[in-house]
């Protein structure tokens, strides 16, 4: 995801939002006085008088407890953490007495970063990392107000420890006893901020607060959510977009027991049963069938054959420098290769669903949805009502890695309860989940490159092709230009130091619609370039981390965390038999990251992935344990796409359903990884998705080290392998 | 058709299909919904759960065959020895990430600390090897498995 707008978080607009939130506290009781929904207001003052919520974010009880609203939504990443400790720092709170909700959907929780209320694009940290600070700091200074006021002190005698205002005599009180009285201070206009040498609890490894509810099975996922009287829908999907229904057997759905409803939406047809079991058997009787139009021939070979024309015809330029022919007719030697990437599913352990209820003029959500915002919008249109009259009710999410941003499942689910009058949860199959779904795109690349006789690299060019995320996207537009910008993200702004340079898309449709997936375009074109430098290095008889660090003389957090990796990493050093080291870096959403893997190849061609060390530097820091994970679990997610990933197409359908056709890592196959974050007072840079992109290239380095054998297609195909190593 | 279940120790009467898969009786009739679908072909294991102390996928596992039986889900798992100790260490470790498949991790996990008081990496990877985890928590499991049983053994267990 890259950010629709970027927003100036000090600008007069967020001022005022933070403002209008303060002055609407001295009425106590309206703990979120921007919702714009009086009913939702209403109910909230009811349960939260004596309650101090100078904004939005954050409410103080009288029992001394701070609660902490997330507008992001949890998908594993730790927002339900991270957010509070950010509030939690300014107001001087003690740690054990804050808690956290998640916040409703409402204009006053938008992302910053997007203008509108929604989790992606690693953004939660980066877009909140001041307005979150700035809201304890605000409330903060109120309750040191209100202290002073009652001890007739200058505030800038009294300091706070832990949910606590302390006075020069020994005075102390603490921040439950001042609720009222806080409420009637004025709102600071300019909140101070911690100097971060100050911080107390940003910076240090925190566990996460939702791990309780995790462990014993309590913990509210969209798929637990439960209102009497509800249906459940279980569809047969049209396998493409645009595919026309031919037939379906709704007499044998309905003949099952415990099917209520067949109901024909634009997207397929929807069993309605008492349970998931009924209207799952219910739709396999629909033996449903449909006209693919002109899509009934597609096929991966139709897809590789669309991807290499459109790299022949790449005509919309990134970026230009130089002069790339003159420089290759001074070249001593040139390179030339091409590679590739299927289309992926997300595969989320979550099969999507979400519970909705279409009531007058009302639309209620339970949905693990990415973008609460736009549903508001989106089912608003669906049911024929403003968007304010839709509630979402954000639920955790069994992960979204993207795939959770886009609105197919809550619109269906909409539409079928305003259908049907009844609620209704939608659930999808596992099969339903990976077939008729939204893809990482496929995509290829043709390369050319020029040394000069010292292994000096002349130029590049780089012919791009590939279906655009931002044209299907139906909130964005393709540019003038026609790049796609998520489709040459990290090729075209690449950091090595290289003279003459042509970086073009060609935008190719093969039909599959495609989407955000953890790292979007970054997830391929690192592989692709951090692949192809790899080349680079071993033609200029170079050691590729030596290689690398002397093209990046002008970026510092690149080399940077290239050394780490590798001393970490022990590169250059002896490894045990048959072991090679492999290296890649990427800088991704903000942050910096590289990675060496340490891989084996067996007999059999089967690779073996050892030991990842990764050298991170995103910035500050908020919860240094939520970073080491998240970058550990971008390595799992993105070796699982390089050893295994790939939806292929035949007769227009997707051949994958399951996890027996589209495998992912398992325990047994876990590297140990070992995550090194660099000390940084940059500003906040992403977390959720920058681990991803250099895993790939990283493992297929090594094991160009390991056998000689250059791959430029995942996933691995290890065929290639076997027996080239001894 | 009526089957009688025994779900945490508690007796429970049904009028289901008997060929109908024990995972959605559990979530949607008696709302034991820590049980998690993620697959329905006993891939995954996210709705693993216990018949008489051996660990089953729900999703695949027909009422008929369950009937009768003692049942454990992670809602009552905690009664026993091995299903403190295995929680404790997941909370001490912070495990979870999403948290959807730690339901069925931690029903793998007991069984195998039932049936092998110091599993080896090799044991834990044979009896961890049905549950899939897409965030990645892989490492964290594995420690907090080996933590559990540091526990249960210096318990005299």
């Amino acid at each position: 995801m890259t950010a629709a707008h970027s927003t100036d978080i000090t600008s007069p607009a967020r001022r005022r939002l933070l403002q209008a939130g303060g002055a609407s506290a001295l009425l106590i009781g309206f703990a979120l006085p921007r919702l714009q929904r009086p009913a939702v207001a209403q109910a909230q003052a009811q349960t939260a008088s004596n309650t101090f919520a100078p904004n939005a974010w954050l409410r103080i009880t009288p029992d001394n407890r701070v609660t902490v609203l997330c507008g992001s939504a949890e998908m594993g990443q730790g927002v339900l953490t991270a957010i509070p400790m950010l509030a939690a720092e300014e107001l001087d709170a003690d740690w054990s007495l804050v808690g956290v909700e998640q916040a409703p959907a409402d204009a006053a929780y938008n992302n910053p970063m997007f203008g509108m209320q929604a989790t992606g694009g690693s953004t939660t940290i980066r877009a909140h990392w001041l307005p979150l600070r700035q809201a304890g700091a605000a409330a903060r200074a109120m309750l040191v107000a209100a202290a002073a006021e009652q001890w007739k002190l200058d505030p800038a005698q009294l300091r706070t420890e832990r949910s606590h205002v302390l006075g020069p005599a020994g005075q102390k009180l603490s921040y439950g006893a001042l609720v009222e009285a806080a409420a009637r201070q004025p709102v600071p206009e300019k909140p101070v901020l911690k100097s971060p040498k100050d911080f107390k609890i940003v910076g240090r490894p925190t566990r996460r607060l939702d791990t309780p509810a995790k462990v014993d099975g309590s913990a509210q996922f969209g798929i637990d959510a439960r209102i009497d009287g509800m249906l459940v829908a279980v569809m047969a999907r049209a396998p493409l977009a645009g595919a026309k229904l031919k037939s379906a057997n709704e007499a044998a759905a309905r003949a099952v027991k415990g099917v209520r409803n067949v109901i024909t939406i634009p997207s397929g047809v929807a069993v309605l049963a008492e349970g998931y079991w009924a209207a799952k058997k219910g739709r396999d009787a629909l033996d449903a069938q449909w006209d693919l139009g002109d899509k009934a021939a597609l096929s991966s070979e139709q897809v590789a054959a669309l991807l290499k024309e459109g790299a022949g015809k790449a005509g919309a330029v990134a970026l230009e420098s130089g002069n790339t022919a003159e420089a290759a007719a001074r070249a001593s030697q040139q390179l030339r290769a091409s590679y590739s990437v299927p289309y992926l599913a997300h595969a989320c352990m979550e099969p999507l669903n979400c519970l909705a209820w279409v009531r007058g003029d009302e639309v209620t959500i339970w949905a693990g949805t990415q973008s609460q915002g736009p549903a508001q919008g989106i089912l608003g249109q669906i049911a024929q009502i403003t968007p304010a009259k839709v509630k979402v009710n954000t639920m955790l999410m069994g992960g979204g890695f993207g795939r959770r941003f886009a609105p197919d499942f809550s619109m269906d689910a909409t539409l079928l309860s305003k259908l049907s009058g009844s609620p209704v949860k939608l659930i999808y199959t596992r099969e339903d989940d990976m077939a008729a779904g939204f893809y990482r795109p496929a995509a290829l690349v043709q390369f050319e490159a020029g040394l000069d006789a010292a292994g000096q690299p002349l130029l590049l060019r780089a012919d791009v092709a590939g279906p655009s995320i931002m044209a299907g996207s139906g909130f964005m537009k393709l540019p003038e230009n026609g790049v796609d910008a998520m489709a040459v993200e990290g090729l075209a702004d690449h950091p090595y130091a290289i003279a003459n340079q042509r970086i073009a898309y060609g935008r190719v449709e093969p039909g599959p619609q495609v989407w955000f997936w953890r790292s979007v375009g970054h997830s391929q074109n690192a592989f692709f370039i951090e692949s192809f430098i790899d080349e680079l290095a071993h033609a200029a008889k170079a050691d590729p981390l030596q290689y690398r660090l002397q093209l990046l003389a002008k970026h510092p957090r690149h080399r940077a965390v290239l050394e780490a990796a590798a001393a970490k990493a022990g590169w250059g050093k002896r490894l045990p038999a048959g072991h090679k080291h492999g290296i890649a870096v990427a800088e991704s959403f903000g942050s910096y990251v590289a990675q060496v893997a340490e891989v084996s190849v067996g007999k059999d061609g089967t690779p073996k992935v050892h030991r990842v060390v990764a050298a991170v530097d995103c910035g500050q820091t908020v919860n240094p344990q939520t970073i080491t994970r998240q970058i550990e679990g971008a390595i799992v997610y993105g070796l699982s796409a390089a050893l295994y990933g790939k939806i292929t197409h035949k007769d227009g359908r997707v051949e994958q359903g399951n996890f027996h056709d589209y495998p992912v890592l398992r325990i047994g196959e876990m590297p140990k990884v070992e995550v090194h974050i660099l000390p940084s007072g940059e500003a906040p840079g992403g977390i959720g998705e920058p681990g991803t992109p250099p895993i790939a290239p990283a493992v297929c380095n090594a094991i160009f080290a390991a056998t000689g054998v250059r791959l430029r297609q995942l996933p691995i195909d290890t065929a290639l392998l076997v027996k080239k190593t001894g | 058709m009526s089957i009688q279940l025994t779900v945490n120790g508690k007796a429970a009467t049904l009028d289901a299909d008997p060929d109908s898969p024990l995972l959605w009786a559990l979530r949607e009739e008696l709302q034991l919904t820590g049980t998690k679908f993620g697959c329905g072909m006993a891939l995954c294991g996210a709705c693993t759960v216990h018949l008489d102390g051996q660990p089953v996928r729900a999703c695949s596992t027909p009422l008929s065959a369950a009937a009768g039986k003692k049942i454990t889900t992670i809602e009552g798992v905690g009664a026993s020895k091995t299903g403190r100790a295995v929680q404790a260490a997941w909370i001490k470790i912070d495990v979870p990430q999403c948290g959807y498949c730690q339901s069925g991790q931690i029903m793998s996990a007991c069984a195998l600390l039932a049936a092998k008081k110091k599993p080896s990496d090799a044991d834990i990877d044979q009896a961890m090897g049905g549950n899939i985890c897409r965030c990645g928590t892989y490492q964290q499991i594995r420690g907090a498995i080996h933590d559990a049983s540091a526990q249960l053994n210096r318990k005299g267990g």
